[in-house]
């Protein structure tokens, strides 16, 4: 237990997955959601970090191409919440029913 | 190479990590829920840092908490967060969605536990002092560059998105 090896990095980086899934699908304001996605793009990139200790340096590329769509994903995602609070005045997800008909 | 993976200092920033990841998911005003997502990415750049990847430990500071999480600020005071007190916080499945999340648990921890005896048990020797070097080989090398294409495709990417945030922010959709 002393010895930390890419199995201790892995079951952290599963952790912070799980907390981010449980954000993601318990709760209503589309902020904490999108922070939550944030938060499991964070938690692979630990996990390819992981394993590029273990198989070379591609995996830290690997990071940096997630680094961009995460960058990617929030302004996209943020754009479409400003333009639904226009329309709806809420940042509830409860409430993001438009397409549902 | 002498390992800097001291257990101190990863079980601290572990600590850290999931203790405030946590703080993000339960608070109610997402202003807290952000600082706690800051205090969440830089620890976990400090075990980027002890994974041997300097670059990637200075990208996510830079990019998620300097830049990404700035952004959420300023979308947090253009639309009013003072109604979610007043509101509940969870939503209507939140039962069965902490039921899938532990099915979802119990996966990762039987992949870790019958994964592990997979994994080679001998360590690449990372580069230590030209870590930015590589990788930018890796990136452009004349004979190295594997990733050159997928890179225009991820500065495609990035500005279809930026055209795509622009015409959705816009006031006229």
């Amino acid at each position: 237990m002393l010895n930390i090896g890419i199995v201790h990095y892995l079951i952290v980086a599963a952790l912070l997955f799980l907390i981010g899934m449980v954000g993601v699908i318990t709760r209503r304001n589309v902020v904490i959601i999108f922070m939550s996605i944030e938060l499991m793009l964070s938690a692979v990139n630990l996990n390819l970090l992981a394993f590029s200790r273990l198989y070379g340096l591609h995996g830290q590329v690997f990071a940096i191409f997630i680094a961009a769509d995460a960058a990617a994903e929030a302004a996209v995602g943020l754009g479409i919440l400003i333009a639904f609070f226009r329309n709806r005045a809420t940042v509830n997800m409860d409430e993001v029913d438009l397409l549902k008909w | 190479m002498t390992p800097i993976a001291t257990p101190f200092f990863f079980y601290f920033l572990s600590f850290i990590a999931v203790f405030s990841a946590i703080v993000m998911v339960v608070k109610v005003n997402p202003v807290h829920s952000a600082l706690a997502l800051i205090v969440t990415l830089l620890s976990s750049a400090g075990l980027y840092l002890m994974l041997y990847a300097p670059f990637m430990a200075a990208v996510q500071i830079v990019l998620y908490a300097g830049g990404i999480l700035v952004m959420f600020l300023f979308v947090m005071m253009l639309v009013n967060i003072e109604q979610l007190y007043v509101e509940k916080m969870m939503n209507k499945q939140w039962i069965a969605a902490l039921a899938a999340t532990a099915v979802l648990a119990v996966l990762m921890l039987g992949a870790l536990i019958h994964g592990a005896k997979t994994l080679p048990q001998h360590i690449v020797n990372l580069p230590e002092n030209n870590n930015v070097q590589q990788i930018g080989l890796l990136l452009y090398g004349r004979n190295t560059g594997y990733y050159m294409f997928p890179f225009e495709i991820a500065s495609l990417l990035l500005l279809v998105a930026v055209v795509g945030a622009v015409v959705m922010a816009k006031k006229r959709v």
